[in-house]
C-alpha cells in the first residue's frame, strides 16, 4: 500500500510529519465519532437486547445446535457442495475452449470457439440459472451449477486467453519448428506454463464463482443466504440481524481467504525464475499485480497487462 | 419467436428499467469509486484504511447479500428504502464502487514510475503530481476496466429480479409462468436484449484497450 503511494509524495520531512499528525488524529477522531454515533443510533433501537440470544439460546423450543446445524452444515453445506461442484467442471471445460480457439488451424473452430465464450461471458449467470430451472425443468442445485459452470468457462477460458497471449513467442516457435502440429504445441508447450502464470487469476476467479452460488436464494436453492432467510422467517425480523451478520461473516471469511491465496500465490510467482515472462518495457509501479489479474478475473479483461503478444 | 414478439411490449419495459438501474447506479458508483481510489493512495492513514477496509469488505461480499441486507436488515435498524428501485440502486453502486476503486488504484499503478518521480523532482506537490502528471495517464490505461466494471454492472443488475424489482430477469420469470411451453425462446430472447448492451461496451473496450497500446 504505502511502495505504491510513497511515489506520488516525497518522504515527510518535520513539517509535513506534524502536519500528518493532525490529519490522522482529525480524521481517526471523525472515523471514531461516527462509529460512536451509529452504536448509540442502534442502541436506543434496542439492537444490543436479549436478541442476540438467538445464536446460543434461541426461542420457540429450538437448541442453538438447531440454528448452526442450518447454518452451516445445511447452509453452508449447500452452497460449498455447489462451488466444489462447478469449479472443476469450469475450469476443464474453460481450458479445452481456449486450446480449440488457439490450437484448431481450422478457422471456423477457432472462431466458433471465441463466440461461445463471447456470449456466456455477457449473459447474466442468474439468467442462465432461469433457463435451468425453468426451461429445462432441472433441480435447484442442477441450475445453480449450470449458471455457474457456463459462465466462469467463459471466463476462464478469457483468463487462460491472457495468459497464452502473455507468453513470449519463441515457444510457440520452437513447438513448432520442432514439428509439432499447432495443437499439440498449445496444449504441451503453451498450455502449461499460461497456467502456471495465470493460477492466481484463476483462484481469484473461485471467489466469483463463490460468491454468484449466492444466486440460489433467487431460484430457490437453499444455500446459505436461503438458510439465512428461514431463520429469519421462523425467529422472526427481530432476530434478523444476529442471523445475518454470522451469514455475513461467513461469506466474507472464506472469500477472504481465497484471496489471500491468490495474493500469495502471485508473490510466489512474483520470485520465482522458472515463469517465463515477456519483454515488456518499463517495470510499472506495481505492488500487486494481484490487483489487476483479479480485475482480469472478475471482468475478463485486464487494464492492458498484457502487452508482448 | 412468437411469444417473444407478442411480448415485445413488456420485454421492452423491462429492458429500459434495466437500462436505467445501470446508468442510475453506474453514475453513483463512479462518482464514490473515484473518491475511494483518492482514498486509497492519499497520505492520509486513516483514510487509507477506511478505503482499504471498504474495498477489501465489500469485494469479498456475495451481491445478494448485499440486497438482502438493504430490503430485509437495514429497515430492522431504521433506514427503509421504499421496495424495488432504491435498495437496488444503493446496493449496485456500494458494489460496484469497490471495483470501480480498484480499476482506477490499477490505472495509477500503471503509470511509470519515473513519471512521478519526475514530477517530483520538479517540484510539484502531491495535488499536482496527481492532477497534472499520474491522472491523466492513468486514465487511459483505467478506461478498459472501467467498461469492464460496467458491463458487470449490467450484468448484476439481473440480482434485483430477486428483490421485488421488475426488470429483465424478472420479467422473464413472469413470462415463464404466462408461457410455461416457450421459457427456452424467452430466455434466450432477454439473453439478446443483455447482449444488446455488453457487447457494444466490450467492443468499445476493445477499441479503446488498442489504442493505449499504441499510446505507451
Amino acid at each position: 500500500m504505502s511502495a505504491a503511494s510513497s511515489v506520488l509524495y516525497d518522504i515527510p520531512g518535520p513539517k509535513a510529519k506534524r502536519r500528518d499528525v493532525v490529519y490522522n488524529i482529525v480524521f481517526t477522531a471523525f472515523f471514531v465519532a461516527l462509529l460512536g454515533y451509529l452504536a448509540y443510533a442502534f442502541y436506543q433501537r434496542g439492537i444490543f437486547d436479549d436478541r442476540w440470544s438467538v445464536l446460543w439460546d434461541p426461542p420457540k423450543g429450538q437448541t442453538a445446535a438447531d440454528v448452526w446445524h442450518a447454518l452451516v452444515v445445511r447452509g453452508l453445506g449447500a452452497t460449498m457442495l455447489a462451488t466444489v461442484i462447478a469449479a472443476p467442471l469450469a475450469v476443464i471445460l474453460g481450458g479445452a475452449l481456449s486450446v480449440l480457439r488457439r490450437g484448431l488451424r481450422n478457422r471456423l473452430g477457432s472462431a466458433s470457439a471465441t463466440i461461445v465464450t463471447e456470449i456466456f461471458r455477457g449473459l447474466p449467470v442468474l439468467l442462465m440459472m432461469v433457463l435451468a430451472r425453468l426451461g429445462f425443468g432441472w433441480s435447484g442445485l442442477a441450475s445453480v451449477v449450470f449458471g455457474l459452470v457456463v459462465y466462469n468457462m467463459a471466463v476462464v477460458a478469457e483468463i487462460l486467453r491472457a495468459g497464452l497471449a502473455a507468453l513470449p513467442a519463441g515457444q510457440r516457435e520452437a513447438g513448432l519448428s520442432i514439428g509439432l502440429s499447432t495443437m499439440r504445441t498449445t496444449i504441451l508447450i503453451e498450455m502449461p506454463q499460461a497456467v502456471r502464470i495465470m493460477l492466481p487469476a484463476l483462484v481469484s476467479q473461485l471467489v466469483v464463482l463463490l460468491k454468484d452460488s449466492s444466486l440460489g436464494y433467487i431460484i430457490g436453492y437453499s444455500e446459505l443466504l436461503r438458510q439465512i432467510r428461514l431463520q429469519r422467517d421462523y425467529f422472526g425480523d427481530r432476530y434478523m440481524i444476529p442471523v445475518f451478520l454470522v451469514g455475513a461473516a461467513i461469506y466474507i471469511t472464506i472469500n477472504v481467504l481465497v484471496s489471500r491465496l491468490a495474493i500469495w500465490l502471485e508473490g510466489r510467482m512474483r520470485s520465482s525464475s522458472h515463469v517465463a515472462k515477456a519483454d515488456d518495457g518499463e517495470p510499472p509501479m506495481h505492488e500487486g499485480g494481484a490487483e489487476a489479474a483479479r480485475m482480469t478475473a472478475t471482468h475478463g479483461r485486464g487494464a492492458g497487462d498484457f502487452p508482448g503478444t | 419467436m412468437v411469444t417473444f414478439i407478442e411480448e415485445f411490449g413488456l420485454i421492452w419495459g423491462a429492458f429500459l428499467a434495466t437500462l436505467s438501474l445501470t446508468a442510475v447506479s453506474g453514475v453513483l458508483a463512479l462518482v464514490w469509486g473515484t473518491v475511494l481510489a483518492a482514498f486509497r493512495v492519499s497520505p492520509i492513514g486513516p483514510l487509507r484504511t477506511f478505503g482499504t477496509l471498504y474495498v477489501e469488505i465489500v469485494r469479498n461480499t456475495p451481491l445478494t447479500l448485499m440486497f438482502f441486507f438493504w430490503v430485509f436488515v437495514a429497515p430492522s435498524v431504521g433506514m427503509v428504502l421504499p421496495l424495488g428501485f432504491w435498495p437496488a440502486v444503493v446496493a449496485l453502486s456500494m458494489y460496484t464502487s469497490s471495483f470501480v476503486c480498484e480499476a482506477l488504484r490499477s490505472g495509477v499503478n500503471s503509470v511509470g514510475i519515473g513519471q512521478a518521480e519526475a514530477a517530483r523532482s520538479v517540484g510539484m506537490t502531491f495535488t499536482q503530481t496527481l492532477m497534472r502528471v499520474v491522472l491523466p495517464q492513468a486514465w487511459r490505461s483505467a478506461i478498459p476496466p472501467l467498461i469492464s466494471v460496467l458491463i458487470a454492472l449490467t450484468k448484476n443488475t439481473s440480482v434485483a429480479a430477486g428483490f421485488a424489482f421488475t426488470e429483465l430477469v424478472a420479467i422473464s420469470f413472469r413470462l415463464a409462468n404466462r408461457h410455461p411451453a416457450d421459457v427456452i425462446e424467452i430466455v434466450m430472447g432477454v439473453g439478446l436484449m443483455y447482449l444488446l448492451i455488453t457487447i457494444p461496451l466490450g467492443i468499445a473496450a476493445q477499441q479503446v484497450e488498442r489504442r493505449v497500446a499504441f499510446a505507451r
